[in-house]
């Protein structure tokens, strides 16, 4: 869930209370999203389509940002000069996505620079994962490959979505993530296949990224607050167990047929199709969530040094007459 | 604060790490139109915040020509754009019906032969 859909308990009643909505405009609405259109920034819409999409959207810009983070510690220390250049490209690729999924929230009223705000303070997340180290070079060779499979496995939902603007940024974040999932993989096959001590950094990355990986779409579905509502607006497209169950399906497979292994012996794939795995421990999660996780000060940390340092600069560069006007697309 | 990146140590962000932050410079956006051959028309791909249209054509490169082929960028201020409202979609509806537009709606021929027949050219 790198944009999360997550309710609380407080926002699925909201959710499903539209009384206050003109009822010839929602049914108009649901049912231009039923036959498959999509719905453009200045179209009528309720007003908890637009502050579910804006909370998901900023989320999901945050986590590219954020996520920046852990890959940019190895860029000076990669083994060699290809892997760096590729690290590079990858890293400012994420902050391209992170920008353009701003640029998306933004056309639903909350500004860029409000978002960066709630990000510092606190009042928004990002994705947990992030708020884990990466300790070696094998820890890139994981979030390249599994990480973004995860990501890309989201984002390709998504994408199928009923808001305009975030499914074209996610098109062109989903074209660009190939080449995401290509390089780790290939960064992920040389360790695999080299020497004992690379195969070791390896497994043991694997083995610390696992259940982050599991934590990624989320709470179990009987464990979160639903809202058909969000289904039925595309909003959410897929639970949070069928995503994980599809990303299982896709990557197991592929750490398996070299050698490696996951750490946990009751993770297999059952007659039905589903994948079966132990408790990742929710309760962590929830913990990290709330900001007690190995890096979620550093993070923000980083980010708030970022914002006040280069603060002079932002503001030498303001034209204060300038008029502002959301954006049109 | 310990970080495993020794560049984020250097930051000493103690200094930096307490009290809300608040932005106060939000800049204006540019509508981004990508052309990717010569001869092909400019499509709208997306938006930059910048204060100048320079700056923004920087940034539009960034963020738009990462990959496969472009002639050319163009940026227009947000502000300088003027469109209809979506909802107002329904004033195109008519064009459908005007098949007096269409070449297909012009059809001669069997009158020619009719014509022909009638008069044994
Ligand atoms: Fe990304
Ligand atoms: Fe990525």
């Amino acid at each position: 869930m790198y944009g999360s859909t997550n309710l609380t308990e407080q926002d699925a009643k909201r959710m499903s209370d539209t009384s206050a909505e003109d009822p010839q405009k929602l049914a108009e609405f649901e049912d231009r999203i039923a036959r498959g259109e999509k719905i453009e920034p200045d179209d009528w819409m309720p007003a908890e389509y637009r502050r579910q999409l804006i909370r998901m959207i900023e989320q999901h810009a945050h986590s590219e940002i954020v996520g920046a983070l852990p890959e940019g510690t190895w860029i000076t220390r990669a083994p060699n000069f290809r892997r760096k250049l590729a690290l590079i490209a990858k890293v400012q690729d994420e902050i391209g996505h992170g920008q353009l999924l701003y640029s998306a929230a933004e056309t639903l009223g909350k500004t860029r620079e409000q978002m960066l705000d709630d990000l510092l303070n606190g009042r928004s997340k990002y994705s947990n994962i992030f708020n884990y180290p990466a300790k070696t070079w094998a820890d890139i060779a994981v979030i390249g490959f599994l990480v973004d499979g995860a990501a890309i496995v989201n984002q390709v939902i998504n994408s199928k979505g009923s808001y305009g603007p975030y499914c074209r940024a996610l098109e062109r974040i989903c074209y660009e993530e190939s080449f995401h999932l290509k390089q780790g993989h290939d960064n992920f096959v040389y360790l695999a296949t080299g020497t004992k001590q690379q195969r070791e950094m390896l497994q043991d990355a694997i083995n610390r990224w696992y259940r982050p990986l599991l934590h990624f779409f989320g709470p179990p579905d009987h464990l979160s607050a639903h809202s058909e509502k969000l289904m039925k607006w595309k909003v959410k497209l897929a639970s949070n167990d069928d995503m994980r169950n599809q990303f299982l399906d896709q990557y197991v497979p592929k750490i398996l047929e070299l050698g490696l292994t996951l750490p946990d012996p009751n993770l297999r794939k059952n007659a039905d199709g589903r994948w079966e795995f132990s408790d990742p421990d929710w309760e962590e999660f929830k913990r990290v969530i709330n900001g007690d996780g190995p890096c979620n000060k550093e993070r923000l940390a980083v980010r708030r040094y970022a914002e006040l340092a280069g603060r002079w600069v932002r503001e030498a560069l303001m034209k204060p007459n300038d008029t502002y006007k959301v954006p049109l697309a | 604060m310990k970080s495993l990146d020794p560049r984020v140590n250097r930051l000493n962000l103690s200094q930096t790490s307490e009290g809300e932050v608040h932005t106060n410079t939000h800049l204006v956006t540019w509508e981004v139109f990508h052309q990717e051959k010569r001869g092909k028309q400019a499509v709208h791909v997306g938006i930059v915040h910048a204060s100048t249209p320079e700056m923004a054509l920087i940034l539009a490169k960034e963020q738009f020509a990462r990959r496969g082929r472009t002639a050319n960028l163009w940026v227009a201020r947000t502000s300088d754009i003027y469109t209809f409202r979506t909802d107002d979609e329904d004033m195109f509806a008519t064009v459908p019906e005007k098949l007096f537009r269409e070449p297909a709606a012009y059809k001669v021929r069997e009158r020619i032969e009719k014509f022909q027949q009638q008069n044994k050219c």
